[in-house]
């Protein structure tokens, strides 16, 4: 029975997931909007653009992760979902790890899989398209499972959105450092290992620790 | 399974305002109660006590079984427990359907009392159709379902009827008439009379 009260909690957040707001592709058009813009700014000089484009790449990654996280929690707190959420067979601990894990599939896995695409149109070498894409699904974990903090403290106030990026931008500094660096000593040749290691601790921390503090969140909203 | 709801000495506050203290009542196997008190009395915030939602500010809420033990608060409320507000928790964009299989799931039901919940809230022209476009009325008989999909011993209702036309609202007094008379226990905030039998409780401080 609980297991087919999680299938069903898994689909319900997918398919809310992928209807949020036109969902998982204007992430990415946002994703590749970003990265359009950057040699704009910077100019077109090839040596320059692929000196950044891996850093460049990620930290644009990190901006389209907190497109959605709005209303990861939002409405359901609003049309009382959440209250009902409550009453189920599995704790609420388990119900917001299941949210964060569909964010992650339906908004990190495009995300991730627009990466290569935006750090080679931006100047890396092609050889970097799989370090790039499996840096940003683990990046894309941890940006999902710390932005849901975010997404569960500020339910109930006002102008959420702003202020999840406020509340979690400087929790990303450390997936973006590792993200980056991993991809960059990848292509500069050095040891990539301990980067990427770092990425994917971080990351799987974020996914076991984050659900407890957004249970309490959502339970202190509710109460 | 629950047999019997009690509050204990509860008092409730919201923000800086005590909405009531001292209350006491007791709610056993095939009993309905009737909470009445002028709007902002405490009645919503005294279901969402019992459901867990609101931490009192003194007294308790506990729950029994058949041998007079106290259940355990956690697993009373995920398997014993209905809580139906204003707030349906329904998905606008979503169709009756989706909605009505994911609760049922979630709630403990099954097909067969899914199937049970349909016929009796005669919701099988709605499934198809996206939630937005319901009425009220229509809205407020698939939160109603619920009850039927997942069957739960305690129910507490919030305003139940409000928008319901008189004919459902025959039609839900019967089954809350059936849920009574299968042990079921029915906590309701209600302004109107309930078409069944039940005590009243008024809460509030005045």
């Amino acid at each position: 029975m609980i297991g087919a009260a999680l299938v069903a909690l898994l689909r319900r957040e997918l398919a809310l997931a992928w209807g949020r707001g036109g969902g998982p592709l204007f992430a990415c058009a946002f994703y590749v909007g970003l990265a359009t813009l950057l040699p704009l700014a910077e100019g077109p000089t090839p040596q320059k653009l692929a000196a950044i484009a891996p850093g460049a790449a990620f930290a644009a990654l990190a901006l389209s992760s907190l497109l959605s996280l709005e209303r990861l929690f939002e409405r359901d707190y609003d049309d009382g979902a959440l209250d009902l959420l409550t009453l189920g067979p599995l704790p609420l601990e388990a119900v917001t790890a299941i949210k964060c894990l569909a964010q992650w599939l339906a908004n990190g896995v495009p995300l991730a899989l627009a990466a290569p695409v935006v750090s080679i149109a931006l100047g890396a070498e092609p050889r970097l398209w799989l370090i790039s894409l499996v840096a940003s699904l683990g990046g894309g974990l941890g940006f999902t499972f710390v932005g849901g903090i975010g997404a569960a403290l500020v339910l109930g106030a006002r102008r959420g959105g702003l202020l999840i990026a406020v509340v979690v931008l400087p929790l990303f500094a450390p997936p973006v450092i590792f993200g980056a660096g991993a991809v960059e000593a990848f292509g500069a040749g050095l040891e990539w290992k301990p980067a990427l290691a770092f990425l994917l601790a971080y990351s799987l921390a974020a996914a076991g620790l984050a659900p407890i503090a957004m249970a309490a969140a959502c339970r202190n909203a509710l109460s | 399974m629950i047999w019997r709801l009690t509050v204990d000495n509860l008092a409730l506050a919201r923000g800086e305002r005590r909405l009531f203290e001292g209350l006491g009542f007791s709610l056993g196997r095939g009993e309905a109660a009737a909470l009445t008190g002028a709007n902002g009395a405490g009645k919503t915030s005294l279901l969402r006590a019992i459901a867990g939602l609101l931490r009192p500010e003194a007294g308790r809420v506990y729950f029994q079984d058949m041998a007079g033990d106290v259940i355990e608060a956690e697993v009373a409320r995920s398997q014993g427990l209905h809580l139906l507000g204003h707030h349906d928790g329904l998905k606008s964009t979503r169709t009756a359907g989706e909605e009505l299989r994911f609760w049922t799931r979630w709630l403990g039901g099954d097909a067969p009392s899914l199937a049970k919940a349909i016929d009796a809230l005669q919701l099988d022209p709605l499934l198809a159709l996206d939630v937005r476009k319901l009425s009220a009325g229509q809205r407020r008989r698939l939160a109603l379902a619920r009850l039927i999909a997942a069957p739960r011993p305690l129910w507490l209702l919030d305003e139940p009827m409000a928008p319901l036309d008189l004919g459902r609202r025959a039609l839900f007094g019967a089954l809350m008439q059936a849920h009574l008379d299968g042990g079921g226990m029915i906590l309701a905030a209600v302004h109107d009379a309930l078409p069944i039998p039940v005590r009243e409780l008024k809460v509030g401080t005045a």
